[in-house]
């Protein structure tokens, strides 16, 4: 349905990304100049995320699934990493035959790094994981380049 | 994971992870033969790790730099340098 959107000018993302950031960090400005530098940072940091997800649109997972965490205000934005099973609980010393067990399966680490992954099978994880990937070098490359703004 | 692939094609998933492996780093590439599944995934675990530490490293940094900026904001000029780009 939306495919003619798929292949949209990528500078058309990088220019909504900007927009979303630079308003965030113009109001972030403002209004903090009372609080940690830590505090701001995180305050800075939750602005990222939410201007790609904007930018990105509710037509990804994702981003859906990053605006759902950023509007329940949710302390962690990613899912925790995952635990790691080293032997099986059982009451005996059962031998562990496969030797997945020991250790974590790739597809779930990955599940867990991309919001909304945990749901995912894995046909659409790794789409989701591709557009994923684009969108977050975008907005390292807008924050370095703001930095580079600054700083020069 | 072989159980499920059953109800997806196997090529289905070879397209998917070779478009996978055109967004990951350029170094990764020059094998453009089929690297393993696995090792593509954990790869692309770890580069997703770094993007992420890169976005706290520089959401520190941007929040120390406004500590000591101006507030004659030079937002104006930084939108200039994006839109040049």
């Amino acid at each position: 349905m939306n495919r003619k959107h798929r292949t949209k000018n990528p500078n058309n993302n990088k220019l909504m990304l900007a927009f979303h950031f630079l308003r965030a960090l113009a109001r972030i400005n403002k209004s903090t100049s009372t609080v940690s530098s830590y505090q701001r940072s995180c305050i800075i940091k939750r602005a990222a995320y939410a201007s790609m997800a904007h930018a990105a649109g509710p037509r990804r997972a994702w981003s859906r699934a990053l605006l759902y965490r950023l509007r329940r205000g949710s302390s962690r934005l990613h899912a925790l990493p995952a635990i790691r099973r080293t032997r099986s609980f059982s009451h005996k010393r059962v031998k562990v035959a496969s030797p997945k067990l020991r250790e974590p399966n790739q597809a779930d680490v990955l599940r867990r790094l991309v919001p909304g992954g945990e749901a995912m099978e894995l046909s659409s994880l790794l789409k989701e994981t591709a557009h994923y990937i684009q969108c977050l070098s975008a907005q390292v490359w807008l924050m370095q380049n703001v930095v580079g703004s600054i700083t020069s | 994971m072989s159980s499920r692939r059953s109800r997806i094609t196997e090529e289905e998933i070879n397209e998917l992870i070779s478009k996978l492996q055109s967004v990951l780093p350029e170094a990764r590439r020059r094998g453009a033969s089929r690297a393993s599944a696995s090792k593509l995934l954990k790869e692309t675990c770890n580069y997703i790790k770094s993007l992420h530490r890169e976005v706290d490293d520089l959401s520190d940094r941007l929040s120390d730099l406004m500590a000591s900026m101006d507030t004659n904001s030079p937002q104006a000029e930084i939108v200039r340098s994006l839109l040049q780009s």
